[in-house]
């Protein structure tokens, strides 16, 4: 099994830009830049890789270098999503 | 422990796709932003109950330090400045993909901090992923920076040329690629790593430096394509599923916006990409400025009575509008047409701005109700049934030489046919060219009246106008 694990990120991977592109074409023009910005705060799940490296026992390069990612992804996290909910709130019909 | 953090890395990327589901319609897109946000708090819960977290001071330090700037940036920003805004988080997105490779690549050697003499074996996978993390991250990070400067105005917007442009670009990226393989097989080679990463950083800024201004929504998509891709290669490296589907998502997100915004300038990704277009204009413009007659122009008070006895009015916004800030003046016009019982229609070109969007966005921030705003295929066969076109700050997007004129740098391309109404207005500063650097035939039209003046304070004192006489 651990031979194909490999095989099955990109699996995974290969079905979820089908996904992507299905729920993508159907974003009317007008959302697109909160598209833009909503999609990169999602963008920010690197957090997820930022947490394990900054986590870890021993505070050594890694650690650093974890610490320094967590900073990042998380700018991008709430900086994105803050951001999209204020430009989508302005979107009114008359 | 392990079944309930996978389960709960399953419900967030759930969320994430409902969360983009639900942008299908403006209705719904806050509450899809709200789902996507929750998707990703259950995201990091659920790896805080990893068991290879240990510590948490550092991991807390951290999240407060990017909450705090994150918050105040998001805060903060004016809506003009969304299109730099978006360029920012694009970066930091990649360059934590840079920095979490980096720390996997040290998490993984045994010989890293104290050298126990111990083999150090990347399996090919992972190192292939590792390299590419540091590569698609890299050129996200410093690629997104250029693009901040350029819109912020830090960096010269202008399509920058230097020596063996592409020759060096290929080169750079080839160079990358073989050390990268070389890593790969032999994963002590450590200089190495950070010589690839060097390079990419380089790569980034080379290859975003080339890009134009006006072209600069084709580039803010693909950095945010690259910007998913990153994530999805640190899944890879760490092999987490979460990662590799968001970052998919958002990988193709980008993918479609930049084919979107591609086929609005009727030119090839490789063209947009090597920078192209602009150096068409640049020839001389004094070629095409043969005999094309007299330009006419209105002042406010003839366009305020002429603007009485309409009933069908469409307004093209453009680049123009952003940077004078003059969406809300617009909204007032709006009001005031409307009062009088006249249909006001907004037009909006998909590349109108500086990135997919840009107008809408600057419109609503206005109030300016969406439903008015029509997209160009919905709207461009009612121009001839329009009394009046009122163009604000755009130029090349409706410059009728892309339909007829097989020399224009911009033949081919997609434009409103704001012609074909029976009086176009056109607001601009001075007669000067556009981005693609030529004149505008559409000046000289007939059926064309030049309205002087910046966008706020020319629109502001048509409105006044049409308040006073009414």
């Amino acid at each position: 099994m651990e031979e194909y694990l490999f095989l099955m990120h990109i699996y995974v991977f290969v079905l979820a830009i089908f996904v992507g592109f299905e729920l993508i074409t159907k974003v009317p023009p007008t959302l697109h830049t909160p598209l833009m910005s909503g999609s990169n705060a999602i963008s920010g799940i690197t957090v997820v890789g930022a947490i394990l490296s900054a986590g870890m026992e021993q505070f050594n390069v890694s650690t650093i270098l974890g610490l320094v990612a967590v900073i990042f992804a998380m700018i991008n996290v709430v900086g994105g999503f803050l951001v999209t909910d204020r430009m989508l709130k302005m979107f009114k019909k008359k | 422990m392990k079944a309930v953090i996978e389960i709960t890395y399953l419900v967030s990327s759930i969320l994430f796709i409902f969360g983009i589901k639900k942008l299908a319609s403006p209705k719904t897109a806050r509450q899809g932003n709200l789902y996507a946000a929750i998707g990703m708090f259950l995201a990091i819960v659920a790896t805080l109950l990893d068991q290879n977290v240990l510590t948490y001071e550092w991991i807390i330090i951290g999240s407060i330090i990017g909450a705090l700037i994150g918050s105040t940036m998001a805060i903060k920003v004016p809506m003009t400045g969304m299109p730099q805004m978006v360029g920012l988080l694009n970066g930091f997105g990649g360059g934590a993909s840079t920095l979490v490779a980096l720390s996997e690549y040290f998490r993984k050697n045994p010989n890293y901090p104290v050298d126990t003499g111990a083999a150090f074996i990347l399996p090919v996978d992972q190192g292939v992923a590792i390299i590419l993390s540091l590569l698609i991250g890299s050129v996200t990070f410093t690629g997104s920076l250029i693009a901040f400067g350029k819109l912020q105005g830090i960096v010269t917007g202008k399509v920058v040329k230097y020596p063996l442009q592409h020759p060096i670009n290929l080169v750079l990226l080839l160079a990358v690629l073989a050390a990268g393989a070389y890593v790969v097989i032999n994963p002590n080679e450590l200089n190495l790593l950070f010589i690839i990463t060097g390079v990419s950083l380089v790569l980034g800024v080379l290859l975003v430096l080339p890009i134009g201004g006006a072209d600069m929504p084709v580039a803010i998509s693909l950095l945010n394509s690259y910007s998913g891709l990153a994530a999805s290669t640190t899944g890879f490296v760490l092999g987490n599923n979460e990662l590799i589907i968001a970052g998919a998502l958002v990988g193709a997100s980008g993918i479609i916006l930049t084919i979107i915004m591609c086929k609005g300038m009727n030119r090839s990704l490789m063209n947009v990409v090597m920078g192209g277009w602009a150096s068409a204009g640049t020839t001389g413009p004094a070629a095409t400025t043969s005999a094309k007659g007299q330009v006419k122009s209105i002042d406010t008070e003839e366009l305020a009575m002429l603007l009485d006895a309409v009933s069908s009015v469409i307004i093209v916004p453009g680049y123009g509008m952003a940077v004078a800030q003059a969406q809300h003046a617009i909204r007032d016009l709006m009001n005031v047409l409307e009062k009088k019982g006249v249909n006001v229609r907004f037009a909006i070109h998909p590349v109108a701005g500086r990135m997919p969007g840009h107008m809408n966005v600057l419109l609503a921030e206005a109030q300016v109700p969406y439903d008015k705003l029509y997209a160009m295929e919905d709207i461009n066969d009612d121009f001839p049934n329009t009394d009046v076109v009122i163009v604000i700050g755009a130029n090349d997007v409706v410059n009728p030489a892309a339909r007829h004129d097989p020399n224009s740098p911009i033949y081919g391309m997609p434009i409103l046919n704001v012609d074909y109404a029976k009086t176009v207005i056109i607001n601009k500063r001075s007669l000067n060219v556009g981005y693609a650097g030529i004149d505008n035939e559409l000046f000289f039209y007939p059926n064309a009246l030049m309205y002087f003046g910046d966008a706020k304070e020319a629109v502001t004192r048509l409105v006044n106008e049409l308040k006073s006489s009414s």
